[in-house]
């Protein structure tokens, strides 16, 4: 009996871990879906967002508001922030490089990474900065409340609401027709009368938003944040996005649970300390056996 | 403006729960985009006109150190000038400042091994220091165990950074680029992890001490002297990569690379062995970042996991590009400047990674080639008629 509540502890941190990756990986996955190109800062964006609702929580509840009006404004405002950025990112270091060499472009996002990071770390700190629990324990969770948190419930449910949107949202409706025909031949969509420069800055802004949603509310369940949290974040984010086949919005979601539940497992049972190392790894292993992802064709390269 | 308002004028301090604005950082925020946009705009416009000139056929200036490089007569006297000053650097400036240079030459030695990759092969490697940390950890622990000098484990360890980019590079190099990218970023941050968690093989964070300095066949110097002879070690390491990478350059191999770089399928249908000739690619680079590696162990006599972190393969991959993928000139000048401006621009140390990223990006949108482009070995048909032309296309 202890083992299995174990198993279920395990299993359910790594739901909730695998809930962050994957809305991370949806803005990478987004991305990538469309311009081919693997957005670096985007882990960057995920730790703005954090970092901006901590500014405003704090502003505001120096201010007196009540907590529900907090989580909601320090949510929304961190939403607005880092779609501003994912959009700006994408006017000055990727667009002016759209018909350069792929190799120009990630070049320039690793760059762009760079810069943000050591921006927040100079303008801010680049100390762990404590972050406010502001999300509230809910009276029907009290009793399995040693098992999972209100917190935990909270990010699972807002993965699976943000997928369905996108799902939504790129199936039925006419931005979403037009980002998946700029995906699929860019050219041709051009040609058809498709704004394909409002196509991926809209792109990028659905992918900073999502990726803002998950800093909050990882920044919120872990409590504390600094300028690197980002980094990691990003490039787990990206491992869960190959993992379920980059491109592909239901895969990114898999996969983020797969390497949460791989992270999880392998660090309660194995060891704590390689944590990072299993899901390098993970991706390495990836990377070679199965490149197009779980859920991802493989497609013939044009020539 | 709206932007940057949260990040950088408000400071919250949530421990003691206080809020300070700084207003004075918004007003230079203004004041500097509003100058910036117009800087913006202006190089974008002459990008678009770059462009036209090139599409029309016109010469593109050709900048000082090219024409230096080209005519011997300016050339053979730069590098007398050159290689005087190299030999007498030590016995004129401080003891610090030969550090210093030392330190600059390691990372030359580094971007000429990571421009074999990135430069001449075009495979993106973001975790070249893990070739690094190989070959420095080599030495370390090779001397720690068994005593073995610096001048065995160069060998050694140039040969454990082979290894390992064989190891690594031969599941990996069928990956696309950016995938590819990824992996080997991957790959550095499991080798310093290892090194940070693997307590009783590689000491942990703590790291290794006392890692004794090269010496001169059993004879060993003093802290002055050891330190110019650190540096000599280092000056002919770096003229013999300079010389392999340029011999390399216009050898078979690295025509293929290059051509490689440029288009993998009309590559293959030429008859030239993909993986094989990544493979080299990626060996060879790996090679040198294993002996640069044992040769930063011998010169801080002391080395630990965070020397390795994914900035220090930033770095060197922004001498890269800063300095011209391709261009061995262009890759040395360009560690110079990026190893030295931020030893004697001490005060704005701080923003030194700030504008390692900022310069990144706008070398890619504006010179992607480098600030010394790479000169293409062009055969010349003389008694064609139209020459001229073929000379400039």
């Amino acid at each position: 009996m202890e083992h299995f509540q174990y198993f279920i502890e395990l299993f359910l941190g790594g739901l909730t871990r695998g809930s962050i990756y994957a809305l991370i990986a949806l803005g990478y996955t987004m991305v990538y879906g469309i311009i081919q190109l693997i957005n670096f800062a985007h882990g960057e964006i995920y730790m703005i967002g954090a970092f901006t609702s901590l500014i405003v929580a704090v502003v505001l509840t120096s201010l007196g508001f009540n907590q529900l009006s907090i989580i909601i404004l320090a949510s929304l405002i961190a939403v607005i922030y880092s779609s501003a950025y994912g959009y700006t990112i994408e006017k000055i270091a990727y667009k002016p490089l759209r018909n350069a060499p792929r190799l120009s472009a990630l070049i320039s996002a690793i760059g762009m990474s760079i810069f943000l990071q050591n921006y927040v770390q100079l303008a801010q700190t680049s100390d762990f900065v404590p972050f406010p629990s502001l999300i509230p324990d809910f009276d029907f969770v009290e009793p399995f409340a040693h098992i999972i948190s209100t917190q935990e419930i909270i990010i699972i449910l807002t993965t699976a609401v943000v997928m369905i949107l996108l799902t939504i949202l790129i199936k039925f409706t006419k931005i979403g027709k037009a980002m998946r025909a700029t995906a699929q031949d860019r050219e041709m969509a051009l040609l058809t009368g498709v704004d394909v420069d409002l196509v991926i800055s809209v792109t990028f802004i659905i992918g900073s938003a999502t990726a803002a949603i998950g800093g909050f509310l990882i920044a919120s369940h872990i409590g504390m944040i600094n300028f690197y949290i980002g980094f990691i974040a990003g490039i787990k984010a990206f491992t869960a996005a190959v993992l379920g086949g980059i491109g592909s919005i239901p895969g990114a979601v898999l996969g983020g649970l797969v390497l949460g539940w791989t992270e999880s497992f392998a660090t309660g049972y194995i060891s704590s300390d390689y944590e990072d190392v299993f899901a390098f790894a993970l991706l390495v292993l990836i990377l070679i056996f199965r490149p197009a992802g779980i859920l991802g064709r493989t497609t013939a390269q044009k020539v | 403006m709206f932007m940057t308002f949260t990040i950088l004028v408000i400071k919250v301090d949530p421990i003691q729960r206080s809020v300070s604005w700084r207003w004075e950082n918004m007003v230079m925020v203004g004041v500097g985009s509003f100058f910036l946009s117009f800087l913006w705009r202006y190089a974008m416009a002459r990008k678009l006109a770059g462009n036209k000139n090139m599409a029309e056929g016109k010469i593109l200036k050709t900048t000082i150190i090219q024409r230096l490089m080209e005519d011997p007569k300016l050339f053979r006297p730069a590098l007398i000038f050159l290689a005087v000053f190299v030999v007498a650097f030590p016995f004129i400036f401080s003891h610090y400042q030969i550090n210093i240079m030392t330190t600059a030459l390691i990372y030359v030695v580094l971007g000429l091994g990571l421009n074999i990759v990135v430069g001449l092969a075009g495979l993106l490697d973001l975790g070249y220091v893990a070739f690094y940390a190989v070959g420095a950890y080599s030495y370390a622990l090779l001397n720690y165990h068994f005593g073995l000098n610096f001048w065995f484990a160069l060998p050694i360890g140039a040969g454990l950074g082979c290894l390992f980019g064989i190891l690594l590079g031969f599941p990996v190099l069928r990956l696309r680029g950016d995938y590819l990218a990824i992996v080997t970023l991957g790959f550095g941050e499991i080798i310093r992890l290892v090194m940070e968690n693997w307590n009783e093989f590689s000491f942990g964070p703590s790291g290794i001490a006392n890692i004794p300095r090269p010496d001169f066949f059993g004879h060993e110097f003093s802290l002055q002297n050891a330190t110019i002879f650190t540096y000599f070690i280092m000056i002919g390491l770096a003229l013999l990569t300079i010389f392999f990478v340029n011999r390399l350059q216009n050898s078979r191999i690295g025509r293929a690379w290059i051509a490689l770089r440029e288009d993998e399928i009309a590559c293959q249908s030429m008859g030239i062995d993909k993986t094989k000739t990544k493979l080299t690619a990626f060996a060879l680079g790996a090679t040198w970042a294993g002996m640069v590696g044992v040769m930063f162990a011998a010169k801080t006599t002391f080395i630990n996991p965070p020397s390795f972190t994914f900035m220090e393969s930033a770095i060197i991959l922004s001498i890269v590009v800063l300095g011209g993928a391709g261009s061995i000139t262009g890759v040395i000048l360009g560690a110079l400047i990026l190893s030295l401006a931020p030893e004697y621009l001490r005060e704005v140390r701080e923003f030194r990674m700030l504008a390692f990223g900022a310069c990144m990006v706008l070398m890619m949108v504006f010179r992607p080639q480098g600030l010394i482009t790479n000169v293409r070995r062009v055969y010349k048909f003389e008694k064609s008629p139209d020459s001229k032309k073929e000379q400039n296309l």
